[in-house]
C-alpha cells in the first residue's frame, strides 16, 4: 500500500488524548464529523421507519400513532439540529476554512473545542429525551401543545437549548477568521467562495440563535412553572411563540444552504476547469439572502390568524429572496460554457443540487404566494419543498464537499466506481421519494398523519419505494467510504486540479495547515490564467 | 368549471377553487420553462464541453453585464406578477360576503362541532346549502387545530382565546373531506370530519328536522348512531381494543380500575359523569385527554349513548 505523508495532522501527535483535546481545527472538524455522520444515521433510521410506516403494508400499521408522533419528532429534531445545521459550517468549514485562507487555526482554537463538546453535551440531552418518553411535538414544538403534552419536550428543547451554543461559537469564531487571519494578499474579493458562503452563515448564526434559546426558555419556564406567556388560559398567545419560533427558524434555513451553496460554487469551477462567472454576483447574493432572511419569518404563518396585512408583507419579502437564489442558479449554469466538465462523483452531487435545489426553489413560489399557499400549507407539498431544500440543496452539496475534501481530510481515495453509483440511486431515489409528495400535499394531503384516506395510498406506498432505493445509496457510500478511510489508495496534493490554497499541501495537510508560508500566486478560479497551467492534469 | 381534479390539484367545489388553480397552474408553467432552461442548459454544456482525455478549456467569459441584467429583471417582474395575483385573490378568500351565513365551528382533541344560528348542532358533519356563501367563525377548547377542506381550497388554524375566519362558497351538491391540518396529538389524524352540501330545499328539511333527531328510533340504535355522529368513535372501539380510551365492548355492570387505585362497577351514573366531567373518574391506564361534551350532548343524547353502551353486550 502507498504511504500516506510521514507526518500530517492525524499522526501528529499520536494518541487518544491528543485528539479529544486537540486545538486544531482539522482535528475538531474531523470529531464533528463522525458525530454528524452518526446523527445522520440516526435520523435517517427514523425516516426509513416513517416511510415503512405510511406503507400501512396490506393495511397494517408498523407501529402506534403515539410512537409514530414521537418518530417523525426525532426525525426532524435530529436531522435539523444534530445533523444539517453543524453539518457543512463545523465539519467541512472547520476543516476547510483556514486551509482556504491560508491560515494556521481558526482564530479561537480553545473556543472552538469549546464549541465541540457543547455539542455533544446537547446532543447526549437530545438522545437522553429520545430514553425517557421522546417528545411527541414535532421539530417546531409549537405552543400550547407543547406546553402541555407529557412527553419529554423539556429535555429535548434543552438540548436543542444548548446545541445553540455551540452553532453561535462556531459562527463568531469564523468571523473572526475570516477578518483578521487571512493570508497577505488575500483581499475580500480574492477569498473562495465557500469562504464567502460560511461568513454569510456564520452572520446569521451569531444574530439569530440566541432568539431560538431565548424562546425555548420560555417554553421550558412555560411548562415547569406556568409563567403564561403562550398559554391562552392564563392570558398568553400560542401565536406568539410562532413568531419567535420562526424569526430563528426562518434564517436557520439559510444558516443550513448558504454554505451549500458555498460548496457548488468550489465544485463547479474545479470540475469544469473554468473561472467561476460572476463572483461578485455570488458574493453579494450570499449577503443579500443573509440579510432578507430575517425578514421573512411570517411566511410560515399565513394561515394561523395573523393579519392580512402582514401576511401581505411577508410575502412580498420572501418573493424578494427568490432573486439572489436565481441568480446564483443562472452564474453555475454560466460557469459551464466553455468548460471542460468532468463528471467525477463531486460534480455528479454538484449536478444533482443544480436540478433538486432549482425545483426545492420554484416551488417556493406556490407557498410564497398567498392564495395557493392556503391550500398548501401544512400538507406534504411543504414536506416535498423543504426537503428538495434542504435534502436536494444542502445534502447533496455536503455529499458533493464530503467527497471532494476526502481526500484532502485521510489521504486517500474513495472507488470512484461506486460513487458514481451511489450518486447516481441517491438522486433517483430522492426524486422518487419527494416527488411523489409534492403531487400528494397539493392533492390535500396533510402533513404528520398517522392514517390516510384510501385516495392518497399508491403515492405513499412509491414514495416508500424511492426511500428504499435512496437507503441503498447511502449503504453503498458507507460501504465504500468506509472501505476507503482504511485501505483507500494514496491520494495526491492535488487530486482535482483545484486552485483553492488547501490543494497546495499534503493530503492529509500537516498539523501546521503549509509548511512553508503560502504565497497567493492565482486567484481561487484563475482557470484562464497561464500560471494555472500544469496544475493537476 | 372542472370537478375532477388535475394531476396536481384535487376537484374544486367552490367559488373560488377555479382562480386559486389558475394561478397554482400559471406559477407551475412558468416554473417549468425555467427548470427547462437549467436542465436544458446544463445537459447541452455538460455533453458540449465534457472533459476528454486532456483538462483544455477555452477561457470563457467571466462576466456579462447585459445578461446579468436580464436573469435579474426577468424573474423579477415575474414574482412581482404572482405576489400582486395571490395577494388580490387571498384578500377575497378572507373577507366573507356580509349576507354570509355564520357557523360556529369548535376544534378540540379530537373532534369538530359546528353550531348554527337556530340552535341546532352537529359533530363532525358541516351541513351547508350550496350556493350560499358561508362564513365559519373558529376557535379552539385545546391546542391548536387547522381547519381545511381541500375540494373548497380553504386553510385557517383553529386557535385557543381568539377567533379566526374563513368562509365558502360551495358550488356544488356532495360529500366532501374537512382534515385537521395543525398537528394536535395523538389523535391528529383522525380529526376528520364530513362536508355534506344539500340542495336548498334538501338543506331546509335537514335543518327542521335537525332538531327532532332521533325520533322514532331506539335508545341504543340512536346511541348507535350518535357514537360516530359525536365522534365518541374516534378515540373508544367497540370491538375490544383499546385506543386512545377505552373501549366500550362489553363494558357494563363490569369492574373497572381507576388511576387513582380504587375499582368500581360501570353503571349509567359512570357514563353519564364520564361523559360530562371525564377527569373525575379516569380509568388506569389512560391520559387524561378527553374533553367535557357538556354542553355538546342533551339529557335524550347522553340517554341514547347510555342505552347504546349498555347494548354492547358483547
Amino acid at each position: 500500500m502507498e504511504s500516506l505523508p510521514e507526518r500530517n495532522y492525524l499522526n501528529d501527535p499520536r494518541g487518544w488524548k491528543s485528539w479529544i483535546f486537540t486545538l486544531d481545527h482539522k482535528r475538531i472538524g474531523m470529531m464533528y464529523l463522525a458525530f454528524i455522520m452518526a446523527s445522520f444515521v440516526l435520523g435517517g433510521i427514523f425516516a426509513m421507519l416513517i416511510r415503512l410506516e405510511l406503507l400501512h403494508f396490506e393495511g397494517r400499521h408498523l407501529m402506534g400513532a403515539q410512537t409514530y408522533n414521537q418518530v417523525f419528532t426525532l426525525h426532524g429534531a435530529i436531522m435539523i439540529f444534530l445533523f444539517i445545521i453543524p453539518s457543512i459550517p463545523a465539519a467541512l468549514g472547520n476543516f476547510i476554512l483556514p486551509q482556504m485562507v491560508g491560515a494556521k487555526d481558526v482564530a479561537f482554537p480553545r473556543l472552538n473545542l469549546a464549541s465541540f463538546y457543547i455539542y455533544v453535551f446537547g446532543a447526549v440531552f437530545a438522545v437522553y429525551s429520545m430514553a425517557s418518553g421522546a417528545a411527541d411535538t414535532g421539530w417546531t414544538f409549537y405552543t400550547p401543545y407543547s406546553a402541555t403534552t407529557n412527553t419529554s419536550v423539556i429535555s429535548m428543547t434543552l438540548g436543542v437549548f444548548i446545541l445553540g451554543f455551540s452553532s453561535i461559537l462556531t459562527g463568531l469564531n469564523f468571523i473572526v477568521t475570516v477578518h483578521k487571519l487571512r493570508m497577505p494578499g488575500m483581499t475580500w474579493f480574492k477569498m473562495p467562495l465557500f469562504v464567502w458562503g460560511l461568513y454569510a452563515t456564520a452572520i446569521i448564526q451569531v444574530l439569530a440563535t440566541p432568539v431560538l434559546g431565548i424562546t425555548l426558555i420560555l417554553l421550558i419556564l412555560e411548562r415547569l412553572f406556568g409563567i403564561g406567556i403562550f398559554d391562552p388560559a392564563m392570558g398568553g398567545d400560542p401565536i406568539l411563540y410562532q413568531h419567535f419560533f420562526w424569526f430563528y427558524s426562518h434564517p436557520a434555513v439559510y444558516i443550513m444552504i448558504l454554505p451549500g451553496m458555498g460548496i457548488i460554487s468550489e465544485l463547479i469551477p474545479v470540475f469544469a476547469h473554468r473561472k467561476i462567472f460572476g463572483y461578485k454576483a455570488i458574493a453579494f447574493s450570499s449577503l443579500a439572502i443573509a440579510f432578507l432572511s430575517f425578514l421573512v419569518w411570517g411566511h410560515h404563518m399565513f394561515v394561523s390568524g395573523q393579519s392580512q396585512y402582514a401576511g401581505m408583507i411577508f410575502s412580498f419579502l420572501t418573493f424578494l429572496v427568490a432573486i439572489p437564489s436565481g441568480i446564483k442558479v443562472f452564474n453555475w449554469l454560466a460557469t459551464l460554457y466553455k468548460g471542460s466538465i468532468s463528471f467525477a462523483a463531486p460534480m455528479l452531487y454538484a449536478f444533482s443540487f443544480l436540478f433538486l435545489f432549482t425545483i426545492g426553489g420554484l416551488t417556493g413560489m406556490f407557498l410564497g404566494a398567498l392564495a395557493t399557499d392556503v391550500h398548501l400549507h401544512d400538507t406534504y407539498f411543504v414536506v416535498a419543498h423543504f426537503h428538495y431544500v434542504m435534502m436536494g440543496g444542502t445534502v447533496m452539496a455536503f455529499l458533493g464537499g464530503l467527497h471532494y475534501w476526502w481526500p484532502k481530510m485521510w489521504g486517500r481515495m474513495y472507488n470512484e466506481f461506486w460513487a458514481k453509483i451511489a450518486a447516481v440511486l441517491v438522486f433517483l431515489g430522492f426524486n422518487l421519494t419527494f416527488f411523489t409528495q409534492f403531487i400528494l400535499g397539493s392533492k390535500g394531503m396533510p402533513r404528520r398523519y398517522y392514517n390516510y384516506p384510501d385516495q392518497y395510498h399508491s403515492l405513499h406506498a412509491l414514495s416508500t419505494y424511492g426511500s428504499w432505493i435512496l437507503g441503498l445509496g447511502f449503504i453503498i457510500m458507507a460501504v465504500y467510504l468506509i472501505h476507503s478511510f482504511f485501505r483507500g489508495k494514496a491520494a495526491s496534493g492535488n487530486p482535482w486540479g483545484g486552485l483553492t490554497l488547501e490543494w497546495t499541501n499534503n493530503s492529509p495537510p500537516p498539523k501546521e495547515n503549509f509548511l512553508e508560508t503560502p504565497t497567493l500566486k492565482y486567484g481561487p478560479y484563475d482557470y484562464d490564467r497561464p500560471l494555472a497551467e500544469g496544475q493537476g492534469d | 368549471m372542472d370537478t375532477t381534479g388535475t394531476l396536481f390539484m384535487p376537484p374544486g367545489h367552490s367559488t373560488f377553487a377555479g382562480e386559486v388553480d389558475s394561478l397554482f397552474y400559471f406559477i407551475l408553467y412558468a416554473a417549468a420553462v425555467f427548470l427547462a432552461i437549467v436542465v436544458f442548459g446544463a445537459v447541452f454544456f455538460a455533453v458540449r464541453y465534457r472533459r476528454g482525455r486532456k483538462t483544455i478549456a477555452s477561457p470563457g467569459p467571466s462576466h456579462n453585464t447585459a445578461l446579468e441584467i436580464i436573469w435579474t429583471i426577468i424573474p423579477t417582474i415575474l414574482v412581482v406578477i404572482v405576489f400582486f395575483w395571490g395577494f388580490r385573490l387571498y384578500l377575497k378568500m378572507n373577507i366573507p360576503p356580509k349576507d354570509a351565513m355564520e357557523i360556529k365551528v369548535t376544534g378540540q382533541k379530537w373532534f369538530w362541532s359546528f353550531d348554527y344560528p337556530d340552535g341546532a348542532s352537529t359533530v363532525n358533519e358541516l351541513v351547508v346549502p350550496v350556493d350560499k356563501p358561508i362564513k365559519l367563525l373558529m376557535s379552539s377548547r385545546d391546542v391548536i387545530h387547522g381547519f381545511f377542506i381541500p375540494d373548497f381550497r380553504i386553510k385557517m388554524d383553529v386557535v385557543p382565546n381568539r377567533y379566526t375566519v374563513t368562509w365558502f362558497e360551495a358550488t356544488q351538491a356532495g360529500v366532501f373531506d374537512l382534515f385537521c391540518s395543525q398537528y394536535c396529538g395523538k389523535g391528529h389524524s383522525e380529526m376528520l370530519a364530513k362536508v355534506k352540501v344539500l340542495g336548498e330545499r334538501e338543506f331546509s328539511d335537514w335543518f327542521v328536522s335537525g332538531t327532532k333527531a332521533g325520533e322514532g328510533m331506539s335508545l341504543a340504535d340512536y346511541g348507535a348512531k350518535l357514537y360516530i355522529s359525536k365522534a365518541c368513535v374516534t378515540c373508544h372501539s367497540i370491538d375490544g381494543a383499546a385506543n386512545v380510551g377505552p373501549t366500550f365492548k362489553a363494558i357494563f355492570s363490569q369492574p373497572v380500575r381507576l388511576s387513582d387505585g380504587s375499582s368500581v362497577i360501570i353503571d349509567e351514573n359512570f357514563i353519564r359523569e364520564s361523559i360530562l366531567s371525564p377527569q373525575a373518574n379516569l380509568v388506569a391506564g389512560y391520559q387524561p385527554v378527553m374533553p367535557t361534551f357538556q354542553g355538546i350532548l342533551n339529557d335524550r343524547e347522553l340517554d341514547a349513548l347510555t342505552a347504546y353502551i349498555k347494548s354492547l353486550k358483547q
